[in-house]
C-alpha cells in the first residue's frame, strides 16, 4: 500500500466527535498513502467524513488514534504551535467559500501567509506577483474580494495557497460554490499546478467532472474507505 | 452597520467614563492650584496650635506681640516690620439678583497685609483708610454680592461699611474676601483676639529656627506654617472628598463601559469566526489572534480615552464657585488639565479596553480551527 515516493502516509486513523454525552464515530481505521505529485479526489456522500479526513491531513484537526506522516514528519505528534508553523510551510488551503479576508485587497490576501516568513517586503512582492500571475489575476491585485466574481475569488485563494510554495494543497469542495465555467477554470488551474509545479493535491468533491481531472479517486462511506 | 453602532456606543461610553475621571482630577488640581497659589513660600502664618484654619484660630494680643518682636521678621521699605495681625470672620451676605445669603470672609487687615500678598492688587478706587469704616472687596465678591460694588454700602457687625476699593487677587482665594481695618472690625464683631499673624521672613531659611522657638515657648500656644503648606493642608479634605466622589462615579460608570467593551468585542469576534479559522489554518498562532483582538480592544479604549479627554479639556473654560469647607466661604476655582491627568486618563481608558477585551480575545485565541471554519 505504501509506495517509495509516498508523501502522505495514513495509518489506522480513527476520529470521533462528541455531541453532548454521545460519541459519534466519524472515521474508522483509515489507512492509505498518497504519492508525491498525485491529484487525489476524496468522494462520498455528505457526512461520510471527507472534510474530517482532509482536516486531519492538513494538520488543523487531531486524530483520536493512528498516525499521519507527511514528507517524513509525524504530524500527529506535533503540538498546536508546532503544527501552526508546520502548516505555514507545508500546506496550502483552498476552501469552498474562498475564505478571503474581506477588508484586504487581492494582493494583501495573497501576501498574508508570507507575513509568517522572514522575507523582506520586496521579496514578498515578487512572490505575490508570481502567484497572482499563475492564476492570471495580476490585473486585479488591488481589488477587494467583494469586487471580484466567485471564480476570481477562488483563484485569489489558490494564489494564496501556493504563494509559500508548499508541497501539498488541500481543497474542500473548491468548485462547490461556482458555476460550470468558473469551476472548469479552477479545475484546469489545479491540473496545471500538479503538472507544471509538481504539487500534491488532495481535493474533497461531489463534482464528477472534478473527479475526472484527478489521478486517484477514493470513496468514503460512513467513515470507511470503500476502495483501495 | 449595527456593529458599527455598537462600536460607536461603546467608545462613547468609555469617553463618558474618562470624562468623569479626568474632570475629577482636573477639579482637584484646579482646587489645589487656587489654594496653593494663595500662598508665598517666604510668608509664615502663625495660628493657634491644633486649629485647621484661621477661622478656628485665635491669637491673643499678648502672644501676637511676642511674635511681632522675633528677629526673623523682614522689614519693609518704610522700615516697618512686614507683619500683619489679622482677623477672619465669616458672615452672611445676600447675593445680587437672587438675594440668597451666602458666606463671605471678612478679613481685618493691617498696613502690611497688602504688601505681604503680592497677588492682591487694587484695581478700582482706593485703599480703606485705617481707623475708618471703609472696606475693599475682592473682584468676585463685588460682582456677586449685593452692596459690595464700589461706592456701595454693606451692613454687618451692626455698622454700615462703605466699599471704597476693589481688589483683584488673580486665581487666589482672596478674591472671595472683604478687607477692612483690623481694629475697627474687632470692635464691631466684639472679638478680643486676632485670628492669625502673617509675616515675611527676612531669610527664607530661618523658618525652622523660628518655628522651633515659637512652638517651644511656654508662653505661646501657637504653631507656624509656611503659607503654601497652610493652604495645601486646607485643600486636603476638600480634595479628598472630591476625589472619592469622582472615583466612586468613575468606578460605577467604568463597570458599565467595560461590559459594553466586552459585548462589542464578543460581537467582533463572533463576526470574524471564519477569518480566525482561516488565519489559524494558514499558520498564524493562537497568540497572534489573541494579540490582534487585544490591540483592537486597546484601540477602542484609546479612541474613547482621547474623546473623553478632548471633551474634558473644555471644562477648563468653566469656573466653579463652591463652598470652601474650611472657611465655609465662597471659593472660586477652575478645572485644570495637566499632562499627568491626560496620561492617567488615557492609561485608564486603555485599561478599560483591556479589561473588556481580554475574555473575548482569549476566546478567539482558544477557538478550534475546525469549529471556526465549520461555523462560517
Ligand atoms: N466539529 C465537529 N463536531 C461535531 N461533529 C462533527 C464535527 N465535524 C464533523 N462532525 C460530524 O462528523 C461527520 C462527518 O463530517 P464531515 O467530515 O464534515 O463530512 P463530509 O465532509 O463528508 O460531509 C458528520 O456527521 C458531522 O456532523
Ligand atoms: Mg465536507
Amino acid at each position: 500500500m505504501e509506495s517509495e515516493t509516498g508523501i502522505v502516509t495514513i495509518r489506522n486513523v480513527t476520529k470521533s466527535y462528541r455531541r453532548g454525552s454521545q460519541v459519534v464515530p466519524v472515521l474508522e481505521d483509515i489507512s492509505f498513502g498518497i504519492r508525491s505529485g498525485e491529484f487525489l479526489a476524496l468522494m462520498g456522500p455528505s457526512g461520510s467524513g471527507k472534510s474530517t479526513l482532509l482536516n486531519l491531513i492538513a494538520g488543523i484537526d487531531k486524530v483520536d488514534s493512528g498516525s499521519i506522516s507527511i514528507g517524513g514528519c509525524e504530524i500527529t505528534t506535533l503540538s498546536d504551535s508546532e503544527l501552526a508553523g508546520w502548516r505555514a510551510v507545508n500546506v496550502g488551503f483552498v476552501f469552498q467559500f474562498y475564505n478571503l479576508i474581506p477588508v484586504l485587497t487581492a494582493y494583501e490576501n495573497v501576501e498574508l501567509p508570507l507575513l509568517l516568513t522572514r522575507l523582506t517586503r520586496r521579496e514578498r512582492r515578487e512572490h505575490v506577483e508570481a502567484a497572482l500571475d499563475i492564476v492570471s489575476l495580476s490585473d486585479r491585485m488591488d481589488h477587494r474580494p467583494s469586487q471580484l466574481s466567485g471564480g476570481q475569488q477562488q483563484r485569489v485563494a489558490i494564489a494564496r495557497a501556493v504563494v509559500t510554495d508548499p508541497a501539498i494543497l488541500v481543497a474542500d469542495e473548491p468548485t462547490g460554490d461556482l458555476d460550470r465555467v468558473s469551476a472548469g477554470e479552477i479545475l484546469s488551474l489545479m491540473d496545471h499546478l500538479v503538472r507544471d509545479f509538481q504539487k500534491t493535491i488532495i481535493m474533497v468533491t461531489h463534482d464528477p467532472r472534478a473527479a475526472e481531472k484527478a489521478h486517484v479517486i477514493r470513496h468514503l462511506e460512513k467513515g470507511l474507505l470503500t476502495d483501495g | 452597520m449595527a456593529r458599527r453602532m455598537t462600536t460607536v456606543l461603546t467608545a462613547s461610553g468609555m469617553a463618558l467614563v474618562v470624562f468623569v475621571f479626568a474632570a475629577t482630577l482636573m477639579l482637584t488640581d484646579g482646587l489645589q492650584k487656587t489654594l496653593v497659589a494663595t500662598g508665598s513660600s517666604d510668608n509664615v502664618i502663625v495660628i493657634r496650635k491644633g486649629s485647621q484654619s484661621e477661622v478656628q484660630s485665635g491669637v491673643e494680643r499678648l502672644q501676637a506681640n511676642i511674635v511681632e518682636i522675633q528677629p526673623e521678621i523682614a522689614t519693609g521699605s518704610d522700615s516697618r516690620r512686614l507683619l500683619a495681625k489679622e482677623l477672619v470672620v465669616l458672615i452672611n451676605l445676600p447675593k445680587r439678583g437672587s438675594n440668597k445669603p451666602a458666606n463671605v470672609v471678612i478679613r481685618g487687615t493691617g498696613t502690611a497685609s497688602l504688601t505681604l500678598r503680592h497677588q492682591v492688587r487694587l484695581i478700582e478706587g482706593r485703599m480703606p483708610r485705617p481707623g475708618s469704616a471703609e472696606i475693599m472687596a475682592g473682584a468676585s465678591i463685588a460682582r456677586r454680592f449685593k452692596g459690595a460694588g464700589i461706592g456701595e454700602h454693606l451692613r454687618f457687625g451692626m455698622r454700615d461699611w462703605t466699599v471704597v476699593g476693589i481688589f483683584d487677587a488673580g486665581t487666589t482665594g482672596f478674591n472671595s474676601e472683604i478687607w477692612g481695618d483690623v481694629d475697627q472690625l474687632m470692635q464691631a464683631f466684639r472679638r478680643p483676639v486676632y485670628s492669625s499673624v502673617l509675616f515675611r521672613l527676612a531669610d527664607s531659611d530661618s523658618f525652622e529656627k523660628f518655628k522651633e522657638r515659637i512652638e517651644s515657648d511656654p508662653r505661646l500656644t501657637l504653631e507656624a506654617k509656611r503659607e503654601p503648606r497652610y493652604y495645601l493642608d486646607q485643600s486636603e479634605a476638600m480634595s479628598k472628598f472630591l476625589g472619592i466622589l469622582g472615583m466612586t462615579l468613575t468606578v460605577i460608570f467604568s463597570l458599565g463601559a467595560i461590559i459594553g467593551a466586552m459585548i462589542t468585542m464578543y460581537a467582533t469576534v463572533a463576526n470574524r469566526v471564519a477569518e480566525i479559522g482561516t488565519l489559524r489554518a494558514l499558520g498564524f498562532q493562537r497568540s497572534s489572534i489573541l494579540a490582534a483582538f487585544l490591540s483592537e480592544a486597546l484601540l477602542l479604549g484609546l479612541i474613547g480615552g482621547l474623546a473623553g479627554v478632548f471633551c474634558a479639556s473644555f471644562m477648563q473654560l468653566i469656573t466653579i464657585s463652591t463652598m470652601n469647607w474650611q472657611t465655609f466661604s465662597e471659593l472660586a476655582f477652575s478645572f485644570r488639565l495637566t499632562a499627568a491627568t491626560i496620561l492617567k486618563s488615557i492609561g485608564f481608558s486603555l485599561l478599560m479596553g483591556l479589561a473588556g477585551g481580554l475574555v473575548p480575545a482569549v476566546r478567539a485565541g482558544q477557538m478550534s480551527i475546525v469549529d471556526a471554519l465549520r461555523e462560517s
